[in-house]
């Protein structure tokens, strides 16, 4: 039955941004033709390419203000900190040598330099838009390419190191919060089903159906065959469904054991009040039962924005970006339960009878 | 469990759906590490599998002359080493492509550079004969985005010329 709506179509919808969807991406897969891809291009070949990218970046307008970095001239922690962001990619973090990033100032757009290919162009927007970031990430292409002379096949598209990402080049993803369907026990169906529509389902923070915090990363399997637009549709479609799916999960967990949800959701209130040592992964967990409770009405909608930050802060990066040096992780535990009872300190009681509006 | 390639203990169980398909594989840390299971960005269980049938032993010998890629290269890491690469390795690439994308024609945006570079009928040709294939294969909605594309291909080569 699953199966059977995920091909249902659920065409003429307006996206709209929904609680659900946490934020939306688009990478597109780019190489320099006279240069061998970064994995195996010389040294010399990996910063001729880095200069000549960095220059050209410069002059693209859509990256007007924005602020190019050169991966050697970063700590260990600031690149965590970029990946935590999902800024750069942990790839690029590990790069060891003439990697780069030339990031906009409003961090939408980020452009990764000797990554996997030559450059990895990336848009990011928060809710579910596709339309726009797609638009963005054509025009920053389009502006790039204007300078720079793409590798490019007239049968296979974009070329790229790896022959996963021909064609478009492009893998659109979004970033979803699914604790109904991960509480019900139906994340596997879900997986399952969209797998054979050709979309790929991981989890965030971790693999498999109990990723914590239970956000998942959906994005498209195929690259080459479709246009950008035609993959953006399909993938629309599924993610509609899983929206409506979710949102099903979590009418049943309320009407069928609401006691047992009030209990959870009540019990995360309390660990995050009254920590003194926690780990990022029990934190993400506490933190999607307070999103879930926003969601449902049970808390003020700022919780929603407050657990949405401190999703990114609990990560060890971010404790360590506090305490403004690298520590230990027994003391980032220590920092961590710090944080969040401040930062839970005032949260009210559950509010159980929620207007609807 | 064990791991496929190596006798430690699994702990990374992978799922992937290659048309319609279901393949399995558990695999350890270490080997997952290895193989890049951990980037599922750029994962191909195909490319994990021991017992995918082998190419022919001619391709064995393949190497890009220009950027020293080698058959054995590819097939151990999955990735290709420059645009030159495309056209040595095309014969084992193709049929490996089939099975990864929904095709195996490029059908999304074109750089305006490549558009000059190429000419533009060679694109109008590859155009034409996936149309043609879309409509023998009776899949009327790829043949639809096909024929707009080929519309605005023409329009663009009148415009030009």
């Amino acid at each position: 039955m699953f199966h059977d709506l995920f091909f249902s179509k659920t065409k003429g919808k307006a996206p709209k941004p929904c609680p659900i969807a946490l934020s939306t991406r688009v990478r597109l897969a780019r190489n320099l033709r006279e240069f061998p891809f970064p994995g195996r291009a010389q040294s010399g070949q990996k910063k001729a390419v880095l200069s000549k990218c960095l220059e050209a970046l410069e002059k693209v307008t859509d990256l007007k203000t924005s602020t190019s970095v050169e991966l050697d001239e970063l700590s260990e922690l600031d690149r965590q900190i970029l990946v935590e962001r999902h800024l750069i990619s942990l790839e690029l973090s590990q790069s060891d040598e003439s990697g780069g990033v030339v990031l906009s100032d409003d961090r939408s757009c980020s452009v990764m330099v000797n990554e996997e290919d030559h450059l990895r162009i990336q848009v990011l927007s928060n809710g579910l838009d596709f339309e726009k970031v797609w638009k963005l990430a054509d025009s920053l292409d389009s502006g790039i390419e204007s300078k720079l002379d793409y590798a490019f096949d007239q049968q296979l598209g974009f070329l790229t190191a790896c022959p996963t990402n021909l064609g478009t080049g492009m893998r659109a993803s979004v970033m979803m919060h699914l604790p109904g369907l991960v509480m019900s026990k139906n994340m596997d169906k879900v997986i399952n089903a969209v797998n054979h529509l050709g979309i790929a389902v991981r989890g965030l923070f971790g693999e498999g159906s109990d990723a914590s915090g239970s956000i998942f990363q959906i994005s498209n399997q195929q690259t080459l065959g479709e246009s950008e637009t035609a993959i953006l549709e399909r993938l629309q479609v599924t993610l509609e469904n899983i929206v409506h799916q979710e949102r099903m999960a979590r009418e049943k967990l309320l009407e069928d054991d609401g006691m047992r949800l009030v209990d959870k959701i009540s019990r995360a209130v309390g660990s995050l009040k009254n920590c003194y040592l926690i780990q990022s992964s029990e934190a993400m967990d506490h933190l999607s039962l307070i999103r879930l409770a926003a969601d449902f009405g049970f808390l003020p909608e700022k919780f929603r924005a407050l657990a949405d930050r401190m999703f990114i802060e609990v990560q060890p990066g971010h404790v360590q970006l506090s305490a403004g040096k690298p520590i230990e992780p027994g003391e980032r535990d220590q920092l961590r339960a710090e944080t969040l009872r401040k930062e839970f300190l005032r949260m009210p009681q559950l509010n159980l009878d929620p207007q609807v509006d | 469990m064990k791991c496929h390639h190596c006798e430690s203990q699994a702990t990374v169980h992978l799922t992937q759906i290659i048309n319609g398909q279901m393949h399995k594989m558990d695999l350890c840390e270490s080997c997952a590490q290895e193989k890049g299971v951990t980037n599922p960005d750029n994962l191909s269980i195909g490319s994990l599998l021991d017992n995918q049938p082998k190419f022919e032993s001619s391709s064995a010998s393949m190497t890009c002359e220009s950027c020293g890629t080698t058959h054995q290269d590819f097939k151990k890491g999955g990735r290709l080493g420059c645009e030159a690469c495309y056209h040595v390795f095309r014969p084992v690439l193709e049929p490996l492509l089939d099975g990864m994308h929904a095709g195996i024609n490029h059908l999304g945006k074109i750089p305006s550079r490549s558009v000059e570079r190429k000419t533009v009928l060679e694109s109008e040709d590859a155009l034409r004969k996936a149309l043609q294939k879309a409509v023998e294969e009776e899949n009327y909605e790829k043949a639809a985005e096909l024929r707009d594309r080929l519309k605005k291909l023409q329009a663009q080569s009148s415009a030009t010329t």
